[in-house]
Order: structure tokens, then sequence, then C-alpha cells
């Protein structure tokens, strides 16, 4: 949200790198197991008050999804999904929704206003919306469809993973509000430990696919959920199974803005050169006076 | 002694081109600002990035409507012909200013027709693709797969319509006597009959 | 509880059933997901709905709502039948050998001495065979045939597995397959907790409810250990220290009951209560009712109450009947109440039957509202279009709003479900003109003694004479009244032992309630929380969470009830010899070394009684043990028996069908002209049950930004099944009506309202959640209490918001 005493990685837009001499800080990482999380909400409401964000009082649509999506005031949503693996055993599968915080921030990548997005050596994506102009490249870039436009400030925002809670060594709010124990946070490390017996002991309730969210498509993600099906993501309202940047970002964005742009200024100087060797194309002066 | 001159351009021609190419300037400087970070700072042109984002689109409307107004007026006289496809033959004798003998082509020639067709392709791509990203007003409306799509066209797009007024802007620098016609209107004959000939001949029997 | 909320991380069962602890008590339940993690603990969930509980359990089944004694009832019987009972627990700790009485019997669901006119029972019959010694019959060899083990098991012989299914909609697998988990819990180093709240109390026959459950605790062998037990999870803060204080009508501080009628003698009053112990060598606690109540006259009266005029006995109401929130309503109804004191209390959205309600609140002449929002209850009167339909004009009742502090505005105790007292501080100034409640109450006190002073009156003693030493009349100090309840003695002390050993001097602050007495020497305002402020200081407020014995107990944190105990009836956590059954979860056990009971909690016992001494666990019953034959205790029979909620689907009692009688609980009080506002199947064939959402606080929250936010509209629930009948989409507008009203709400279709195979019939429910209302910020709706019957638990009053039924259509 704002500069703090973190040290930036990567940054938006710029091509030249970040202050590397500090050592490598510690991987962070925000472990989501949904299968403690009773989505009571609560998650919602500490991010709320911690961030200072209230959304509109809306409508029930015939589900408990509320608000029912994210939106520049709601950095996180619950979403509900009733599914059914094995037949007749019904699975309330209730998901934490926001920003994932890839290791390889397809938003971060797509943005083009210099220091908008940063990363953080910890790992981190965080937007410092000062910088930030409202394009919306942000949302073209993400593979989990997660940052929003503010109506109020043309402005794009998402979850900072509480940035400002964690640089002085504080847990995001979500994870300190949480009830269960279903949200984690600690090294990445620490968490995939965690996971792994989480994993252990679902597999022994009888879950035999239970798993770690962490996908290498995007290089890992500084959010990682346990899940009780991990082969099939897509049951938890739709969580990619392999989420990527899309190639049409990486075309726009990868290899094609310093070639197209070599290829602009080669047009103006082949212009120069052809002058000042071919000199300028006249009509002579014979032809005038004919 | 006064010059022999024709008309090249009407008052509402010079008029349509000075706008859509000042639009063109402003689109391309905001738009590379985007493009990549080394022309970040162009978009100060606008009052930075943030004005920037917001006058892009409309500024991108206004040179949509007046370039379109200009087509239509110049559609039918860039349409190729075989004398075009002739005189294509001698390009590389044109820009060496070696050229002599050459068909005798109408107002414009091949290559001021590539550009017209460049720029209606482009610039019909431009604007479909630019309400596709056009924040905040109608990108919500489309699907997140769409404005992805729409980001990389109108990056390619506008890379081919930047590239084509480089060249554009280069040649009537090059062309000793082009500007004139657009800043004044009128070109000399004898640039008419040299560069022109089938044209200057239409205007001369018009004249006459 | 009998245990505590950390101490649910010791079990290794979980079921919940008549509560949906993942939503309502989201912060609770951390401690079973601290179970399941730590000792691979399972999850029963046992609910018409596949709740937030659900979601996260191991096991889930379904039941029809109201019929969870049925449920239990068979579980009795399979551990029974199956020989899955904590043998020497329930030979040695419960009331199995006991002889009951020949002229006890039950026939056809009704028990002897039924008066159907009144209905309720004559119970004397309901009792123990008594020897010449005075002392409970007993054989230990269990051959007796009137042996509670017999009668009990004859009793719920007819639950079968099929007739559960019949009754409660549970498919039988399912319902053997629970039945099989908790059997194992049997074992002596086995535990189940049991974990419930409104959804058993919410019945007509609720009590009895959460009696079979206390019964299938017993048969296991899991009441006293750690991670066993019964407990109640107590909602609203803090509704459990508004028991323990006596809030309730028939209640005096400390779960002592006030006088009826009968009862003008004050001897005849005491002895009444002081059980004489009914088998030889036990304790029978409360031998020492005397001295709480004296003590707790003294902390009322002070020098007012004297032996002379029996403690200002006199002075207490004596009782006709209950005055429980359903009779005032009634009587307010019968336009025989004028005003109403409403503190802290939205009745208008929380009492049954709003219609009723609302025309008995327009027959006050006055309504005073204490309360930090406005609530619906306050602006009774006015319209607010299709949610509070009504005309100003025509109600005369004159409204005063008082507006009081809220819990982070003031300093105080809460009581939590736990029993632990844990002091408060003040966050924040109370807003405006608001007032604390001791503020409030003090004025009208103050203002009320001194017409009684000016003007005499009928009766001004109980007025004119109770005791009000606070530094600041007008604003009795938190501080000040924690010390009264806790208590302190006004005269010295002594051990009754060794007169010359002096316990508390005079003017100071007590330990605990072993040094009340009867002879106005100590005055308490709650005996049950004596020792919470002793000259030590605030034990309230202490935050240590030490925990030397890695089992939770935290002794050196704030203060649990009684006497910092933190798991009641513990001595059954050990076999007759004092041992514990599970050694690595040991409460207390019996340290011969000192002659004395140790552990990590505070012995629920008398602390040097050797186990050769043969006194049992169970001290506060005069039998010493638990009981699984109530006797006089409950309003509808010694044994529970399924009923039929008072509106259900069914025409008649599955295990009763040709008496009507016992169709519904015979001894629920219905007012008389309540009993044309139940509904019928025909008309209204589909079950509703009533409940709460994490995202909100009863009727509070939606006053509350952020609740508003995450759960903005009402709505209610309904499966697929039915939806595809009455052709409902997820978000149409539906209109749910009983006998009584309806409401309009948004639907919410969903595979987790299960339609039910009851004997045959599809049983389809109807879920309403309760938090909406005309007050706040949270999208406006109706007041679901529209929809729900005027009648209570036979017991407890406590009304039947889980069971009753309505017809649905599309709006």
């Amino acid at each position: 949200m704002a500069l703090q005493s973190l040290d930036i990685k990567a940054r938006s837009a710029t091509t030249t790198p970040s202050p590397a001499v500090r050592g490598e800080a510690i991987k962070v990482a925000k472990l989501i197991d949904i299968s403690k999380c009773i989505g009571c909400k609560a998650c919602q409401v500490a991010c709320m008050e911690w961030n200072d964000l209230r959304d509109e009082v809306g409508t029930n649509a015939g589900t408990y999804d509320n608000p029912r999506d994210l939106t520049d005031q709601s950095w996180t949503v619950m979403r509900f999904a009733e599914v059914e693996v094995q037949a007749g055993k019904l699975e309330w599968l209730i998901r934490k929704d926001g920003c994932m915080h890839c290791a390889d921030p397809g938003c971060l990548k797509a943005c083009p206003a210099p220091g908008a997005i940063v990363q953080y050596t910890n790992g981190i994506v965080d937007f410092h919306e000062e910088n930030c102009i409202g394009c919306g490249y942000c949302i073209t870039g993400c593979p989990f469809n997660i940052p929003r436009i503010s109506k109020k400030d043309g402005k794009a925002y998402k979850c900072t993973l509480c940035s400002d809670r964690v640089a002085v060594g504080m847990e995001p709010a979500c994870v300190k509000t949480c009830p269960t124990g279903a949200i984690l946070f600690g090294s990445k490390d620490d968490m995939i430990h965690h996971a792994e017996g989480r994993i252990t002991d679902l597999k022994e309730r009888g879950y035999q696919n239970a798993g770690l969210y962490d996908p290498s498509g995007v290089g890992g993600t500084h959010v990682m959920y346990v899940l009780q099906h991990a082969d099939q993501p897509g049951l938890y309202n739709n969580l990619p199974k392999d989420p990527h940047i899309s190639p049409m970002v990486s075309l726009w964005k990868g290899v094609t803005k310093p070639l197209a742009s070599f290829a602009l200024g080669l047009a103006v100087f082949a212009g120069f050169f052809h002058y000042v060797t071919s000199g300028p194309n006249e009509v002579k002066d014979e032809e005038h006076t004919s | 002694m006064s010059e022999q001159v024709v008309t090249r351009y009407k008052v509402s021609e010079r008029a349509n081109h000075w706008v859509t190419a000042i639009s063109f300037i402003l689109l391309a400087a905001s738009g590379l600002a985007l493009f990549h970070p080394a022309f970040f700072f162009m978009n100060n042109l606008l009052g930075g990035g943030t004005w920037s984002r917001i006058l892009h689109p409309f500024i991108g409307v206004v040179m949509v409507v007046s370039f379109f107004i200009f087509a239509t007026q110049l559609w039918s006289q860039n349409k190729i012909t075989a004398a075009d496809r002739e005189w294509q033959k001698h390009l590389g004798d044109i820009l060496c200013n070696k050229a002599t003998q050459l068909p005798e082509i109408g107002k414009y020639n091949i290559g001021q027709k590539y550009l017209f067709w460049i720029l209606v392709i482009t610039i019909a791509l431009l604007l479909v693709s630019g309400v596709v990203m056009w924040q905040p007003w109608f990108t919500p409306i489309f699907p997140i797969v769409l404005v992805r799509l729409a980001s990389l066209v109108h990056a390619i797009a506008g890379f081919i319509a930047i590239l084509a007024i480089i060249v554009h802007i280069y040649s009537a620098y090059w062309v000793k006597g082009s500007v004139r016609g657009m800043t004044r209107g009128t070109v000399t004959a004898a640039w008419a009959k040299h560069h022109h000939p089938g044209w200057y001949k239409d205007i001369s029997k018009g004249n006459r | 509880m009998t245990n505590h909320w950390v101490d649910i991380k010791n079990t290794d069962l979980v079921l919940i059933m008549g509560g949906n602890a993942a939503e309502a008590h989201p912060c609770g339940f951390k401690w079973v997901t601290e179970a399941k993690a730590h000792r691979k603990a399972k999850l029963i969930v046992v609910d018409p709905r596949f709740t937030r509980s659900a979601a996260v359990a191991d096991f889930y089944a379904p039941i029809r709502a109201g019929t969870d004694i049925a449920f239990l009832g068979g579980l009795i019987n399979y551990l029974l039948i199956n020989d899955k009972i904590q043998h020497e627990y329930v030979k040695n700790y419960t009331d199995f050998s006991f002889l009951v009485k020949e002229e006890y019997g039950f026939e056809d669901g009704i028990f002897t001495g039924y008066n159907a006119e009144k209905r309720s029972y004559d119970k004397s019959t309901w009792g123990y065979q008594i020897g010449k010694d005075g002392f409970v019959l007993t054989d230990p060899s269990l051959e007796n045939p009137r042996c509670v083990y017999r009668m009990m098991k004859a009793h719920y012989s007819r639950y079968t597995p099929d007739m559960v299914s019949t009754i409660c909609g549970t498919p039988k697998d399912a319902f053997l397959k629970i039945c099989a988990m908790a059997a194992e819990t049997s074992a002596p180093n086995k535990a189940m907790t049991i974990m419930y709240a409104l959804g058993w109390t919410q019945h007509s026959q609720g009590t009895q409810m959460i009696r079979t459950a206390a019964m299938v605790q017993l048969l296991l062998g899991n009441i006293g250990v750690a991670g066993g037990g019964m407990n109640a999870l107590r909602g609203h803060s803090n509704i459990q220290g508004l028991t323990d204080l006596g809030l309730l009508s028939n209640l005096l501080p400390g779960y002592m009951t006030l006088p009826s009628d009968a009862e003008q003698d004050y001897k005849t009053y005491i002895e009444k209560r002081a059980f004489k112990p009914m088998r030889p060598g036990q304790m029978s606690y409360w031998q020492n009712y005397g001295k709480f109540f004296v003590s707790t006259m003294k902390a009322w009266y002070g020098d007012a109450a004297t032996a002379e005029n029996n403690w200002a006995y006199d002075w207490l109401p004596k009782l006709d009947k209950g005055y429980d929130i359903l009779q005032v309503f009634e009587n307010m109804n019968n336009g025989s109440v004028n005003g109403y004191i409403c503190q802290g209390f939205n009745p208008l959205a929380a009492a049954p039957c709003k219609v009723k309600v609302s025309g008995s609140l327009a027959k006050l002449k006055f309504l005073v509202t204490i309360d930090p929002l406005a609530t619906e209850t306050s602006e009774f009167w006015q319209n607010h279009g299709e949610y509070n339909d009504v005309d100003p004009t025509k109600i005369a009742t004159e409204v005063f709003r008082l507006p009081s502090t809220c819990f982070a505005e003031e300093d105080g105790s809460l009581v939590s479900s736990s029993r632990v007292l844990q002091w408060h501080w003040k966050a924040a100034e109370p807003p405006g003109d608001a007032l604390g409640d001791q503020e409030i109450l003090a004025g009208i006190f103050l203002k009320v003694r001194e017409l009684y002073k000016k003007d005499g009156g009928a009766f001004p003693d109980p007025i004119l004479n109770l005791t009000w030493k606070h530094r600041q009349p007008y604003s009795p100090s938190p501080e000040e009244l924690a010390k009264e309840f806790s208590g302190r003695a006004l005269k010295e002390v002594t051990d009754p032992k060794d007169a010359t050993k002096v316990l508390v001097k005079a003017g100071e602050q007590i330990n605990g309630f072993g040094e009340l007495r009867d002879d106005g020497s100590t005055a308490c305002g709650c005996w049950i929380f004596a020792g919470c402020w002793s000259e030590k200081g605030n034990l309230m407020a202490r935050r240590d969470n030490s925990d030397p014995y890695g089992i939770g107990q935290t002794l050196n944190w704030a203060f649990a009830w009684p006497a910092n105990r933190r798991i009641l009836y513990n001595r059954a956590s050990c076999d007759p010899s004092g041992k514990p059954y599970d050694p690595k979860r040991k409460v207390i056990g019996w340290d011969a070394g000192v002659g004395k009971w140790t552990g990590s909690d505070i012995p629920d016992f008398k602390a040097d009684s050797a186990p050769e001494e043969g006194m049992n666990p169970f001290i506060m019953n005069p039998e010493g043990v638990a009981r699984f034959f109530a006797i006089d205790k409950m309003a509808e029979g010694p044994f529970p028996e399924h009923y039929e909620p008072m509106e259900s689907p069914l025409l008649n009692n599955p295990l009763h069908p040709k008496n009507d009688q016992a169709r519904a609980n015979p001894a629920a009080r219905v007012f008389k002209g309540d009993w044309v506002t139940f509904g019928k199947p025909d008309k209204f064939p589909y079950v509703c049950t009533t409940y709460r959402l994490t995202e909100h606080f009863h009727f509070w929250t939606k006053h509350v930004k952020t609740s508003a936010i995450i759960q903005p509209e009402q709505f209610v629930e309904m499966g697929e099944e039915l939806a595809k009948e009455k052709g409902i989409k997820s978000g149409d507008h539906v209109r749910v009506k009983s006998n009584r009203g309806f409401i309009v709400a948004v639907a919410v279709v969903t595979k987790r309202v299960p339609t039910l195979n009851v004997g045959g019939k599809k049983v389809h429910t109807v879920g309403v959640p309760i938090h909406w209302g005309f007050m706040g910020l949270a999208k406006n709706g109706y007041i679901t209490n529209s929809l729900t019957p005027f009648v209570g638990d036979a017991n407890t009053q406590t009304p039947e918001f889980k069971a009753f039924i309505v017809n649905i259509e599309k709006v």
C-alpha cells in the first residue's frame, strides 16, 4: 500500500535492478487450510478493519457469498461450493479468495507504471497506488483474476498480505483473526512443512488426493492452500489447475516490447542516414522552368 | 517571378489531416509511454501517467473520427493501379534519387497508398481493441481473455501505425516541396508534374 | 459446560448435535480443530442441515428437527444391547443399582400420575424405594427388575435403529455408524465430548434432549473426565452470568430457588432444599443451602436481615407460578401488565409469535427500554411498511428509551461457557447520554425508594431495607458489585474444627464458599462466585495462562466457578481406588502420601476424603451418584421419552401412534388462546427451523457496517427437491408462512438441506436465519419470529424456535 521498510526485489516498468546488496530475506507465505475453514468471514472483516475498507451493503443472490466478488473495497472474499466428489457424500468447500502473491507475478509484468507494483524480497507482491495510473493492465496480467480498479479513484487494489504489518513483524490481519487456525503465516518453508502434516492427517481421514496448492506455473505462490482434493482444484470455485501468465500477456509484455522499441528507433535512424547519404529528393530547377 | 502552383489539399482536408496528425502524436507519445519504460517520460506530454491513461482514449476517439472523415475523402484516390505496381519496381532507384523513366502515377504513389491502407486497418484495430481496454468504462464488461487479446492487438497495431507514420513523416521531409501541400494547400506545378504526373495532367485538364 | 472450552482439545470424539459450534461459536470451535490436530479426534455432526460445523466434520448425519430424543434414546439402546458401557463407572458412580418405586409406571407414552386437564404430573410415584434406615434400596447384582438399569433398558428397548430411522429420518446405516463411533469411547481411556446449544434448548422437550445426551455420556463414563462432558455453549455474552446470578423469575443467585406460595415458613423452605444424604457416607453438598441463603440475604439486607426475622425471608416474593417470558407476554396480552422495563432485551424480535408480542406491547401503559441500540422493541409502534405494519395512531403505549453502554464501554466481568469469570476493562467512553446499566437501575431504584419513603405503600420493607452502601449511590461501581457477589466476613470466621483458628477477619473478603456461615457472620451475593475477589485481589483479572500439566487447565487464568474448578465432577475421572482412568489426561487423583486429592484441577470432592471412605463423586446429588432416573426433577418424566414438536409434519407420535395425548410433550404448557395458533400439516407440510449465522449476532450486528456487508439480506434455505417442486430458484423471493404469520425473503436453494424419509414419508425442511428486522444498517427484513409458536420447554419455558411447520411459495 505504501512506502515501508521492506526491501524491494522487483518493480514494475523498471529495467534497472533494484537495490540488491542486503541479503535475501526469508520468503514468507500464508497457508490457507481449506479443511479447517468454516467460512465464518472473520478474515473478511479483519481485512476491512485493518485496511479501513467498507464495501457496499449488497444483496443476497441466493448464496452465502457476500460481497459477491472481490472489489476495490473487498480484498478477500469467501467462495462457497457444494460438491459431491463421492456420490452421496456432500462437501461444502469454502475457499478464501484473494491475491496469491505469485513468485512470478503477472500483474507486475503487465504494469506499465514504474513502481506501481513491487515485489518485496520476502515474496509479497504489493501495489503502490500512488504510482498507479489506473490502466488495468495488472488485471490482464493476473492468472487468478484478482486486482480490481476502484470507481472512486481509478486505481488498482488487491490484498497486500498486510505488508505494513509484516514489515513490523506481525502476521496479516486475516491470519490473526482466524478462529480455527485455518489461516497460518510464516516462512514459506515452515508453511510447506506444516502443510505436509496436514496432508498426512487428511489422507488418514480418507482424502486420498489431499495436497498443497503452490502452482509452479507462476513460480509458486506466497499464498498456498491445503486442498482435500488437490487433483481437482476446479472444485474450489474454479481455482485454476495450472495457472500461468497468459501467452498473450507474455507476448505483449515480454520480448515484443524491447524488439518493437528497437524497431521504431531503427526506423528513425534509417531515415536520418538515408537523408545524409542520399540527400533530399528535390524537383530539379529545369522542371520548374519548363 | 511568381511560381506556378497547383492546389493539392483543400482547407477542410488540411484541417482534418492536422487534427489527425496532432492526435496521433499525442496518442503515440502516451501509448509508447505505457509500451516500454524507456518511453514512460513521454506521458508528461499529457500531464503524467494518470492523465495519459484518462486522455488517451478520448484523444483516440477524436483521431478516429477525424481520420475516417479524411479517409473517406481520399478513399477513391488510393486504389492501387497497374501503374503503381510498375512504379514500385523502381523503388530502389527512387530512394537513391536516381530514378528516370517512371510510369505516370496519380495523386498518390504506391507508398502513400500503402500508408493509407495500413492506417485504415490499424486505426480500425486500435479503435476496437481500445474500446475493450478502456478503463474504467468498458473493460469490466468484457471477459478477461478478450481484454488480454485486445491489449496485444492494440500494441501490435500501434507499433505498425507508428512505424508507418515515421516513414510518412520522413518521406514528407525527404521529398522537398511536399510539406507545403499540407501546410499551405498548394504545391508547385513542377513538383506535381515530377512526382504525380498523372494527377497533374488531370488537374491541368480540369483547369482548362 | 461441565468441562471448559480449552478442554475440548483433550477429546477423542466430538459430537456436535443440537448446536452448530462452527457457526455460532467459531472462536471456541478452534478447540475442536486442536483435538483433531493433536489427538486425531473425529468430529460427528447431527443436524437437520449440513452446517458450517458439518463442513469440517468427519461424519455428518441428517435428522428431522425436534427428534433428538429418539436418536439419543436409540443410542442408549445400542450401548445397552451391545454392552458398550463403562462398567465400573456406571456401577459405582450412577444409580444403576437403585430400586425404583413399585407404583411408578409408564404406559403408551404417559408416565404415572398424569393430569390431562392441568397438563402436568403428580410426581409422587417417581422415586426410589427407601429402606427403613432412610436410605435408598439398591441391588448391586442388577438382577432386580425394578433397578434403574433394568428399567432403563426396558424403556429404551423400543428405540430400535429402525424406529430411530422412522422418527428421525436419519438413514439407518448413518445412525449405526455414529453409535459405533460413540461406543468406542466407553473404553476408560477414551472420551467423547458433546457440544450443544440452542438446538437442544429451544424445543418443547429441550431439557429432556439434554438429559438424554447426559445419560449417553454417563453410560460411556464420559462425565468428569478430561475431554468429556456435557458442554452447553452459551451464546449471548453474558448469558452464563445471567443464569448464575439468578436473573430467571424462579431463581436466586447461584441456582438457589425462590420459595413458592406454599412455602411461607422459612424452616420448611431450607429443609426442603438442604437435601439429606440418600446413601450412607455421602456428602450432599446442598446441606449447606442455609449458609448460602443467609449470606445472600445478608448481602442484600445487611443489618436488617437478622436471625429474628429469619434473615428477611418474608421479604422475598413467594411464587404462584414461574414468570418466564412467555408467561409475562401472556399476562401483558391479557391486559394485566401496565408497565414493562426491558433491559438488554429485544422481545419483539427475540420472543416467539411476533403478532402476539406486538399486540401485547401495544396494551402497555408504558415501556422502558434500556439498550445501547434503537431496537425493534423500542420502535414497535412505528410503521415500517411490510416489515412492521402497525398503525401508530392506535398505540397508546408511552415508550422511554434509555441509552445504555455496551460491553466495551464498561469495566466488569463476563462469565464464559467455561464458567470462567473474566474481568474486562473499558475500551471506550460511552457515546452521548448513554449510562451504564447499573447507573440507570440505581437511578430508578433510588427514586422508587424515595417515593416509598415519602408516600409509604403496600409493602415498603424490601425496598426501604435494601443495602445500598455504594460510594456513589447513583453509580455503583463494578468493583463494588464484584466484591459484593464474591462475599466478605461481617464478623470473624473461624475454623469449625478449631475455634481458635481464624479463617477470615471481620471486614475481609472471603476465600471461598467453604467459609460461608448461616449465622449472619458472612455476606455473599452469589455463593458460587465466592472467592473471585478475595483479599488476594481480583482473581477474575488474572491472565496467567501457564499450563503445568499440559492439558489446558490454566488455573491462574481468571476465575472459574465454583472454587476455580475447571472440570466438574472430576472425582469421576478416577476409579473407585482413586487412580485416574487415563493417567495421560489426569485431572485429579488420590495422593495417599499427603492424604489429599491432587492434580491439574481443584478436586470436585471433599479434598481429604480417602477412596476407602466410599464417598461418591456426584456430591451435589444427595445420592452421591449421577441419576439416569431423574426422580421428580423433570416435568415430563423420569426417563426422557420422544414426543413430537408441538407442531410437526406427523399427525401422531410413531412410538405411540394411537395415543393422541402422547403426540407432543404432554407436560408442555400451552396458554388457552394459543391452541388455535398451531398449524396442521395439511396446510403447513414442511418442517421449519430457525438459527443463527456466523456473520451476525442476534439482532445487534445488523447495526454494524462490517457485519451488514458480509451478510446483508434476509434469506431462507431449502433443499433442491422442494425448490424444484415449488418452481423456486436460488435468488428468487419466497414467502414462508406459518399459522401465525409470514416472512418474505430471498431463497437459497442448497444441497445442504436434505429431504428426509420419515417412515416412508418425504419430509422437507425450510431453514430460516433469525438476524433481520426493521432497524439497523443491513437490508431491512421481516422478523423471523413472526413464524414461531408461542410454546416453550416444559421445564424451562424456553420457546420452541427449532421445530415447527410452515408452507412456502414463490412470490
